[in-house]
């Protein structure tokens, strides 16, 4: 995720402070995984530098950040280039899954075992998302959803795999 | 976990005519747990829950309920269990579509001797669970496919069963009605303590269940207990 532009996104509402930013980035986008003090910062300081924020003013007092930013017509013009751009998508074509299925038929491992415990480890993530869904608002509902989909999308795979794990095994050891 | 099981199979075997459907499977459902039964079509899955519930007879092997040998049960005496202790969902045509969805619903309970009035009252109540009250005095016919398998998991859990065999439930159904159906129907289960066997091929299905097994070529691949 571009966490300069996402933060660029939230200034275009209004001027906030760098604690602010961190907050309401963490509420919306952050619950796995939120912003360092530092990221944030370090982030505000480059878009800064390349004008795409100001400082509309500083606070004195408490904390050790008391500048408020805003976003400038550039930054604007940059969120809006950005949200235009489609994400490109995810060739999926580097699998860790299927180096581990080769090897396993390549060394005599038992490559239907491991897939059975990549099934059951992909089921228990499921199990703990739908569980999560279950109590989340919209918002969360729609961030499992997205990991429920590609975690299904990899079982899909698993079982394939699992039904020609005989003929892959003669094509290895041709 | 040392909790004796509700429902255990051991080595059961199973075949029409010269095709084998299971061979040696091993199954066990404790008190209360959602196990899904996954796997590919045509491995199986369907014809383990079938002889789980006492519907198909096995060829060889034993299937204990709650202490009883259901596979030396008479007919009669399994349909009665059946009736009493089971509820089933399944994905096509299960609601009779000449009576009222309140009807289908208090079907079970007539069956079992309950005067209709108190049978109703019972319907209505669940359809209310199920988030289907208003379709109540509708015919199957005249309703959705996402409400009419409400109204069946309603039908499946009116005679408060033990187990609930659940068999491609949302099956039919898109993906967001198909995971209402599921959470009512886990809800509903999770709060009256049945336990659910729930065949499915759609692994965001399973995801509702607290473990899953795998039948693959007949026979189960993972059938430990949940941790």
């Amino acid at each position: 995720m571009s966490i300069g532009h996402t933060l660029l996104g939230l200034l275009e509402s209004g001027p906030r402070h760098g604690y602010d930013l961190k907050r309401a980035f963490d509420e919306r986008f952050g619950h796995d995984r939120p912003l360092h003090y530092g990221q944030v910062y370090s982030t505000m300081s480059r878009l800064l530098r390349n004008g795409l924020v100001e400082v509309d003013g500083v606070e004195a007092g408490g904390g050790p950040e008391r500048k408020r930013y805003a976003i400038t017509e550039a930054g604007i013009t940059d969120v809006e280039r950005w949200l235009s751009q489609p994400e490109k998508p995810e060739p999926y074509l580097q699998s860790t899954l299927y180096t581990k299925v080769v090897l396993a038929l390549l060394t005599g491992r038992g490559a239907a075992e491991l897939l059975d415990v990549q099934r059951a480890e992909h089921l228990r993530l499921m199990r703990e998302l739908t569980r999560r869904k279950k109590d989340g608002d919209l918002a969360d509902q729609l961030i499992c959803d997205h990991a429920l989909f590609h975690l299904e999308a990899d079982l899909r795979w698993l079982e394939l795999t699992a039904a020609r794990l005989d003929r892959l095994a003669e094509e290895i050891r041709r | 976990m040392t909790t004796a099981p509700l429902l255990l199979a051991s080595g059961i075997d199973k075949a029409y005519g010269p095709t084998p459907a299971l061979v040696g499977a091993d199954f066990a459902l404790r008190a209360g747990e959602v196990v899904a039964v996954m796997g590919p079509s045509g491995s199986g899955k369907s014809t383990l829950l079938h002889c789980l519930a006492g519907i198909v007879r096995p060829d060889a092997g034993t299937i204990t309920y709650d202490g009883r040998e259901l596979t030396s049960l008479p007919d009669a005496a399994r349909s009665a269990l059946r009736r009493s202790d089971f509820g089933f969902v399944f994905q096509f045509g299960q609601l009779v579509p000449e009576l009222t969805c309140v009807e289908n619903v208090a079907l079970p309970l007539r069956l079992n001797g309950e005067r209709r009035r108190s049978a109703e009252l019972k319907a209505e109540e669940w359809l209310t669970r199920l988030e289907v009250e208003d379709v109540g005095g509708k015919r199957p016919g005249e309703i959705s496919g996402g409400q009419g398998q409400r109204v069946a998991v309603a039908r499946a859990l009116v005679t408060a069963p033990r187990v609930i065999f659940a068999d491609e439930p949302t099956g039919a159904l898109d993906s967001l009605n198909g995971e209402r159906v599921m959470q009512l129907l886990t809800d509903a289960s999770r709060d009256t303590g049945a336990a659910v066997v729930l065949v499915t091929h759609e692994a965001r299905v399973a995801a509702y269940s607290d473990r899953e097994v795998v039948v693959r070529d007949g026979s189960v691949r993972s059938s430990e207990w949940a941790v």
